[in-house]
């Protein structure tokens, strides 16, 4: 046999050139769909001043408020205008990067935002680093301990414990935190933001959870490719365990875990709200708090839109670099 | 429901549901007087012995409070989750009702909201209709449906691509009746279960909205609200803040922890695994062993807890530059006994054998040094699936590498060498670039071919081969088998090849080994298969098979009954009851005997 | 039944190409091919599973029924075995169990099999459910997509004999769909043999087994293992 002839596989082999071009039009269509999405939230938190029933302005200032001053601040936001007038000029603005100004402060809300960003962002960053650390490897110990029904003591610690961690809000966390090791125990403060040791228990009782919610996927994950014939040849190979476990079966189970860590990402951002609350962590969650229940709308429109903008960009993200980074997955349509 | 109880964590969540439940019923008429009575003495008070939780600002017992908090706590849970589940099975059932372009909107729309947080959706309905529990439980309710909708999208769409599905609409039954006759009743079980999990998840980022004093609004109190008043005061007597914390916490983790355990529960299905001991240990062979085997295996058996034993007693010498065939039916213990040999059967399997030696060497005096090592390089491997034999994640030259690496100590540019040269050696095209590409990029028989060049990276002495062309196509398959046997050739190897194909073992192997129901029952030279096999089994294994010269005038043979299941197998010939010759002897084990030259068989009535 | 120019695209992928075949009646026609040749979409373009071009004359498209490979999909695991078969019947209650019971005993089944699910019967039992739940729509034409490479050679002997006295006795018209040369040959009074989308060659199964034509053909005939040959 001198020749063997091209085999036709299930799946067609790609050559470079054609690959390059796939990989462009995979990295096109999300970031088509993010515009999309990115406009349709636009016009929702357009929308949501004009859906609340009744006169914002007079909810937001009170039935003792005067008349004129209701004007002028109806005039002010343009609320006097026909409603596409409106929402070109609020797009505009806010594509400017002009988010309005505070009921309350006077502050411009783009100035709020830019101030309080970054510290919500360093606390949700935090969290998710920590609880991958923890949780990948943990979830990698814990299934091959446990492959085959193997310590099936293990496996009923490891499940019970990251179930009850899993169903405990982050809330409730930090204030179980508070309680013990600020005010019990006085070892960090209980509240604000300063040196590095006020981080601690805000991204404690934020990464715990997610955590332990990493560990499971990671664990099954684990599970699931241990079970599979490479590794099955692998052993046959009789290649170290330490070898099967770090080179061939970790890279498989990283795809699945970190698609979920980056998910959870979007939830910590949500999480950060209740945590940020309990420090009185100077972020953006504590100031969407006080603008809803003080009905200071222009702040909670342009804090709303920047936490949905991020839920955006996590995804596109997330789904973008795993599309690339995956050789077999990747460019496959979703 | 037994199999909930019979976990630890099953039987938790259980009870604190339960526990809930009868709270949320029994609470307010018993305690509701309590939690409401102001008492102007009692202002603030810290933990007593008659406020075991203190009391709030207007003197009201905050215990009594937490115990009648779970009705309107458990009542909004409920609602916001009904509200999701509604929304997001209407969500997630549209796309098959509605034209391609709507279609790809609901889902388009469906895939992009899943992502949202609840909390974020729920804010966003309380700027909208302000704060209270109505704009808590509309928000979160509709952050729960693209969850739902997704999950009754991605189990509809299997249901609706089954064979069944397919199978009835050929049949003409309408559209409706399929729906509610095959695809309800197959999704529902999943869909009820993801309830019990939203509800745990709606309760608690309700609570988290009252906390915030964006939910539930005075005087309504919901634990999320008792919790938001006791917080302020968590500097001075932080005590009245665990009560309703505690109750919270509880109810999550059990309705985690009972959601868990339904879908195990349900994922199982039945089938528990019971442990048993064992099987006992087998005396060392006395006997010489020949010297010259490649292989020598005696009385191999492989035990599973509760009395499974797939492989039982099994015998078997292979000399070097032998191809010899291992066939069966699925269930014969085949495979299992290719894992044996190579040191692979998963926990919790054990292996017995009075002898296990490996070219030459008993693989019980080796050191596990040494045992990896002769492991390692003397026996090649060789599995059904070639696309899941590789490790998608690496490139094919350093999966081959290794081998040199870790058992030849050889460096990092020599091993990679050593693989492309392997790989040409197997008539891989252009084996260099080959060597720097992921597996996903070859097709089906060129990964089986990068499957046996790892297998030449030592120097096999040994090379199983488990359904190694299965999966392939004939033309394929024919490859391969060729490949096979000029490795076998040119490096003096055996191989032991593994097939429920009698035709392909015919073709390609010198000596037909045949197994049913754990044993072998025949072993014969491979002329002797078509016309000389002597076992009732292997003859009307040969006369069911059709091949290009069978006569299209007959019927073909067939083999009533089924092989017996590992657990089923008695102590007589397995095969009695599915054969035409079988006579009461035949209650008794017939042992292996030499039947002819070169030709062994396990039957009674052999003639 | 005539195939008249079928071809069937999806997206810039023509998975079926232009082929035309007759079916007469009363015989088994066997379609042969690799994987990735096409067969199997043929088969779901016949039965109307997917969208084609082209034509096809001479039966009645409701009385065309199929039988699938994985006999553990086909039936739904929360239907008696009896509901399956009867669920296409569109009679009274009490004439509907003895035609379910008729239909059974077409493929060798006891009636005792109705009110059983389908995890409790084996592979061999299952696929012969699923063949009486296609006889109970009185098929002019039954297709046949792989229906033995999921069971185990004790049992492929069965469903082949089945299928033939089916022929042998109601006059079945068949397209029988496999990769395994010798069973088509074996089941089929005319074989058609299909690579990458385009029918190669079709005539009876003595000819195209005895003398092939083209290339194709021959390769795969060479390619089929066979018992004692050694090369």
């Amino acid at each position: 046999m001198a020749v063997i002839p091209r085999l036709r596989g299930r799946r067609p082999s790609t050559d470079g050139g054609s690959r390059g071009r796939a990989r462009g039009a995979f990295v096109l269509r999300h970031l088509v769909r993010f515009v999309i999405s990115l406009a349709v939230l636009l016009v929702a938190s357009f929308a949501m001043i004009h859906l609340i029933p009744g006169d914002p302005v007079r909810a937001s200032l009170g039935p003792a408020a005067p008349v004129e001053l209701v004007e002028a601040r109806r005039a002010a936001l343009g609320l006097d205008q026909p409603i596409l007038t409106q929402l070109a000029s609020y797009v505009g603005h806010v594509v400017s990067g002009d988010f309005g100004t505070s009921f309350l402060s006077g502050e411009p809300v783009g100035e709020v935002i830019a101030s309080r960003l970054p510290n919500t962002l360093a606390l949700a960053l935090l969290a998710t680093v920590v609880a991958l650390l923890v949780a990948v490897p943990l979830g990698m110990w814990a299934g091959v301990r446990t492959e085959n029904g193997r310590n099936r003591g293990t496996e009923a610690a490891f499940t019970s414990a990251t179930g009850t961690a899993v169903a405990i809000p982050e809330f409730l966390y930090a204030i179980a935190a508070v309680a013990l090791f600020a005010i019990g125990l006085g070892w960090f403060p209980p509240a604000g933001k300063g040196g590095p040791e006020s981080y601690v228990l805000p991204v404690l009782a934020l990464a715990i959870a997610p955590a332990a919610m990493i560990a499971r996927i990671s664990r099954v994950e684990t599970l699931r490719e241990l079970g599979s014939d490479y590794v099955r040849l692998a052993r046959a190979k009789r290649l170290p365990s330490a070898r099967i476990h770090l080179r061939h079966v970790l890279p498989n189970t990283l795809t699945a875990t970190l698609t979920i860590g980056g998910l959870l990402l979007t939830g910590l951002i949500a999480g950060s709200v209740l945590v940020e609350y309990v420090f009185a962590w100077p972020g953006l969650g504590l100031r969407i708090v006080e603008s809803i229940t003080q009905k200071d709308y222009p702040v909670a429109q342009g804090v709303i839109l920047v936490y949905g903008a991020i839920v955006l960009v996590v995804n596109l993200l997330v789904d973008v670099l795993l599309g690339l980074l995956d050789p077999t997955s990747a460019l496959k349509e979703t | 429901m037994r199999h909930l109880l019979r976990t630890p964590a099953g039987l938790a969540g259980t009870i604190l549901v339960t526990l809930m439940v009868v709270l949320a019923v029994i609470g307010p008429p018993i305690w509701g007087a309590e939690a409401e009575r102001i008492n102007p003495a009692a202002i603030l008070q810290g933990v007593s012995g008659e406020h075991l939780l203190g009391t709030d600002n207007l003197g009201r017992d905050i215990l009594a409070r937490v115990l009648v908090a779970g009705r309107l706590s458990l009542v909004l849970a409920l609602l916001t989750t009904l509200i999701g589940a509604a929304a997001g099975v209407v969500l997630g059932a549209l796309p098959s009702v509605l034209p391609r372009r709507g279609a790809r909107l609901v889902t388009g729309t469906v895939n992009a909201l899943v992502a949202f947080p609840s909390l974020l959706l729920a804010m966003f309905t309380a700027v909208i209709s302000g704060l209270g529990a109505k704009g808590a439980v509309l928000g979160i309710g509709v952050a729960l449906a693209p969850g739902f909708a997704r999950l009754t999208q991605t189990l509809a769409a299997s249901v609706a691509s089954a064979d069944y599905v397919a199978a009835s609409r050929m049949l003409g039954v309408p559209r409706m009746r399929v729906m509610t006759r095959h695809i309800l009743p197959n999704i529902a079980e999943p869909l009820i279960l993801n309830l019990t999990q939203a509800l745990g998840n709606a309760l608690l980022a309700l609570a988290g909205m009252s906390f915030l004093g964006l939910g539930v609004q005075p005087p309504s109190f919901d634990w999320g609200r008792l919790l938001f008043d006791g917080f302020g005061r968590i500097y001075d007597t932080p005590a009245v803040a665990l009560g309703p914390a505690v109750a919270v916490a509880l109810a999550g983790i059990g309705f985690n922890l009972l959601g868990d355990a339904l879908a195990r529960a349900a994922a199982r299905g039945g089938a528990a695994v019971k442990a048993a001991p064992a099987g006992a240990a087998v005396p060392r062979q006395e006997t010489e062993p020949d010297p010259e085997a490649v292989l020598e295996v005696r009385d191999l058996t492989v035990t599973f807890p509760g009395g499974v034993t797939p492989v039982r007693g099994l015998s078997l010498t292979i000399a070097p530059g032998e191809i010899v065939g291992l066939v069966g039916e699925s269930g014969s213990g085949k495979s299992l006994t290719a894992s044996a040999v190579g040191g692979l059967v998963p926990y919790p399997g054990e292996v017995t054998a009075s002898r296990l030696r490996l070219c030459g060497s008993d693989l019980d005096d080796l050191t596990e040094q040494q045992r990896r090592k002769l492991l390692g390089t003397s026996l090649a491997m060789v599995f059904q699936d070639p696309m899941a034999s590789l490790n998608p994640a690496l490139r094919i030259g350093g999966q081959l590498a290794e081998v040199s690496t870790v058992h030849q100590g050889a460096g990092r540019a020599q091993a990679w060498e050593r693989a492309v040269d392997r790989l040409d050696h197997v008539r891989i095209p252009e084996p260099a670039r080959r060597a720097r590409q992921h597996p996903h990029e070859l097709s089906g028989g060129m990964r089986q071919r990068v499957v046996i060049a790892m297998g030449l990276m030592g120097t096999p002495r040994l090379i199983i081969a488990d359904e190694p062309t299965t999966a392939l196509d004939v033309t394929v398959q024919r490859q391969i088998l060729r490949l096979l046997r000029q490795v076998t050739a040119e490096t003096g190897a055996a191989t032991l090849f593994i097939s429920h194909d009698i035709a392909v073992v015919g073709e390609l192997c010198h000596r037909v080994v045949v197994m049913y129901a754990g044993r072998v029952v025949e072993e014969l030279p491979v002329e002797q298969l078509a016309t000389g096999a002597a076992h009732p089994y292997t003859r009307a294994l040969v006369a069911s098979l059709p091949d290009m010269d069978t006569d299209r005038s007959l019927p073909l043979a067939s083999i009533p009954g089924r092989q017996p299941a590992p657990a089923e197998v008695g102590s007589g010939c397995a095969f009695a009851d599915r054969c035409e010759l079988a006579s009461d002897r035949c209650a008794e084990l017939p042992p292996l005997v030499p039947y002819g030259k070169a030709h062994r068989v396990a039957c009674w009535e052999a003639s | 039944m005539i195939i008249k120019n079928l071809t069937v695209r999806f997206g810039a992928f023509t998975a079926v190409d232009d082929v035309t075949l007759e079916i007469p009646p009363g015989a088994i026609v066997g379609l042969v091919g690799e994987s990735g040749s096409g067969k199997s979409t043929l088969a779901k373009a016949v039965t109307g599973l997917v969208p084609y071009r082209g034509e096809i004359t001479g039966a009645d498209p409701r009385r065309i029924q199929m039988v699938f490979q994985n006999p553990y999909a086909s039936l739904d695991p929360r239907m008696t075995v009896g509901a399956s078969v009867g669920e296409g019947l569109r009679l009274p209650r009490a004439e509907r169990r003895a035609e379910v019971e008729r239909l059974l005993s077409l493929v060798s089944l006891p009636a005792a099999l109705a009110g059983r699910y389908p995890r409790e019967l084996s592979g061999g039992m299952r696929q012969r459910v699923a063949v009486a739940r296609a006889l109970g729509a009185r098929p002019e034409l039954l297709v046949a997509d792989e229906i033995t490479s999921a069971l185990d050679v004790s049992v492929q002997g069965a469903v082949l004999n089945l299928v033939r006295s089916l022929r042998e006795e109601l006059g079945l018209s068949m397209l029988f769909i496999s990769h395994n040369l010798a069973v088509v040959r074996y089941v089929s009074d005319v074989v058609a043999v299909m690579h990458q989308g385009r029918l190669v060659e079709t005539g009876p199964t003595e000819e195209v087994v005895g003398a092939p034509r083209h290339d194709y053909t021959r390769s795969l005939l060479e390619a089929v293992p066979r018992l004692g040959r050694t090369s």
